[in-house]
């Protein structure tokens, strides 16, 4: 009966915050992109913007939802459904924490533990192309049907290189588990140089990232949604919440592949500093901007808009306040540090997926493939050839 | 709860089965065919046979069946009128015939089989590192067989699509 609880009390925990996350997700995809382009962004709804994915949800779910009077009713309905479902079923593998224990209750931060969860997130990932594929073909539209057909194609090339990356660091570690790959990924080499699979496997991180772009349909491989020649592509004849659907699946496949990638490569929740350092490092940050913020937010010279910049500073001096508290109950800290770190490493690798979008211009479609075929594939079939060399001769 | 799953799965199977047959359009075949990859990887699941299941989901509802969903897509092709027109007389009598027919023959299987301990839920305990062991040890040879087998079937589709020159 424990059981039932702390996994209900643990599923409401992490799709409330995976949902939400999803919805800032797009707010802070449209600022820094806003930045990079030297515009604001979003700005009108709250202060600067923030209430923006609120009003978008309420947008797309008072909207009519149009069903075209030529699609296939069935796959046409059922398409997003498929895409988003199986999108959001990955994070239930993805430890965010180690085993902690709140007085008799002794849980891990993550929902449940499968011996093959590395499988079963690619397992997962290899049929949510179903979605885009129906939802492109079911729409009886010649756009939307190359945009799935593009899909289709671009996700079988790119499953390659990216289970051969993924192979790598699982000969290193010899297990299927990201539990058990995160704890081979502890201590430190020399004392100082974190024992993660990035460095051994600086190669096959790359490979993995360029293939989760493609994966993950995102620029420089937006083939399947090409506005300037498939309109919209696949989800061209889509509206209402039929339509966030798949933007809700695109953004849960990024998270759940930066997770995918920080297990792997980056040492899940383990710092990157020895203990007594790592520590300090979520106080420094927090403080460190919550001054900045202040500082600019009570500046003389800013003639509008006082109050938002102040409040974001007492927000985060709070965290860091609670960080600097959290070394005193153990549990506290155990918790909120692997957060930290986890959550972290995660937010930056989705930086790079926006700064990428921000940045790189669309690939020619021949150059997708050749690109996949000719150069990806032999690269991540050397680097996995050369572990499995290493890894022979070393082992007894 | 094993047993359960067992009986809501295998349902599904048969299910997916019957409407893959039955079904008019090839798209919709197609995806029964992934209903029934899918629910068999539930049961091997259900044996405890856990890399067969991943593997079952990822080579064939992912990327076989991808690849199937994808031919089907880009031939265009719609659904297919029946050539011929059975009575219902004959459809059902052909129905009930059927099952009979199968029923015999499972009958006659198990009659003519030795006795055998049952499949237990759970009865494999190999682990993945174990499957890989005797992929490598004990059945080398017919791994490496069937590896050359695909890689001719591969060499043979490029020289029949290849462009004459």
């Amino acid at each position: 009966m424990n059981f039932f609880i702390i996994s209900l009390i643990k599923v409401a925990l992490v799709a409330f915050v995976l949902l939400t996350t999803l919805a800032y997700l797009q707010w802070i995809e449209r600022k820094v992109i806003a930045h990079v382009q030297l515009r604001v962004g979003p700005y009108r709804v709250g202060p600067h913007g923030l209430l923006q994915p609120l009003a978008d949800v309420v947008k797309l779910i008072t909207k009519e939802g149009l069903v075209p009077s030529h699609v296939n009713k069935v796959f046409y309905l059922m398409a997003p459904f498929v895409a988003v479902a199986l999108a959001l079923t990955s994070i239930a593998v993805i430890p965010f924490g180690p085993e902690i224990k709140i007085g008799p209750v002794d849980t891990w931060m993550q929902l449940t533990d499968l011996r093959i969860g590395i499988l079963f997130v690619i397992a997962i990932s290899s049929i949510g192309v179903y979605g885009v594929a129906l939802g492109g073909w079911a729409s009886n539209n010649k756009y939307s049907l190359l945009g799935g057909l593009r899909s289709s194609a671009q996700m079988i090339s790119y499953e390659l290189p990216l289970a051969l990356a993924v192979a790598a660091p699982l000969l290193l570690a010899n297990t299927l588990s990201f539990r058990e790959m995160v704890n081979y990924q502890s201590g430190y080499w020399l004392g100082f140089i974190p024992r993660w699979n990035l460095f051994p496997e600086i190669i096959g991180f790359i490979v993995f990232m360029i293939a989760s772009f493609a994966e993950t349909n995102r620029v420089p491989f937006d083939l399947p949604e090409a506005e300037n020649e498939l309109v919209a592509g696949f989800h061209t004849e889509y509206s209402s919440m039929n339509f966030a659907a798949f933007f809700m699946a695109e953004y849960a496949n990024m998270v759940t592949v930066t997770a995918v990638a920080t297990l792997l490569f980056l040492g899940g929740w383990q710092p990157p500093f020895p203990a007594p350092y790592s520590d300090a490092v979520p106080i420094l940050v927090f403080a460190l901007s919550g001054l900045i913020a202040l500082y600019h937010g009570l500046n003389p010279a800013r003639r509008m808009d006082k109050f938002t910049l102040p409040a974001t500073a007492l927000v985060f001096l709070g965290i860091a306040a609670i960080f600097g508290l959290s070394l005193f109950v153990p549990v506290l800290n155990t918790i909120l540090m692997a957060l930290f770190w986890f959550c972290g490493k995660v937010l930056v690798l989705l930086f790079v997926f926006i700064w990428v979008r921000a940045t790189l211009p669309r690939f020619r479609y021949d150059q997708l493939m050749r690109f996949a075929w000719i150069f990806l594939f032999p690269l991540a079939m050397i680097n996995l050839l050369a572990t499995s060399l290493i890894v022979a001769l070393t082992t007894k | 709860m094993t047993a359960l799953l067992f009986l809501i799965f295998a349902a599904i199977a048969i299910f997916c089965g019957i409407s893959l047959v039955v079904q008019t359009h090839p798209v919709a075949s197609a995806l029964s065919l992934i209903g029934v990859m899918g629910s068999l990887a539930v049961l091997y699941l259900l044996l405890g046979g856990e890399f067969i299941a991943a593997a079952q989901v990822i080579v064939y509802a992912g990327a076989i069946m991808v690849l199937f969903v994808f031919v089907i897509m880009l031939l265009n092709a719609g659904a297919e009128t029946p050539t011929f027109q059975a009575s219902s007389f004959v459809k059902y009598l052909g129905i009930f015939l059927l099952v009979a027919f199968l029923g015999l023959i499972s009958f006659i299987i198990q009659a003519a089989l030795p006795k055998t301990e049952g499949v237990v839920f759970g009865g494999f305990q190999g682990t993945t590192a174990d499957v890989g062991r005797k992929l490598f040890t004990s059945y080398l040879l017919p791994f490496e067989v069937v590896s050359v087998l695909i890689l001719i079937a591969l060499v043979g589709a490029i020289v029949l699509a290849r462009k004459e020159v």
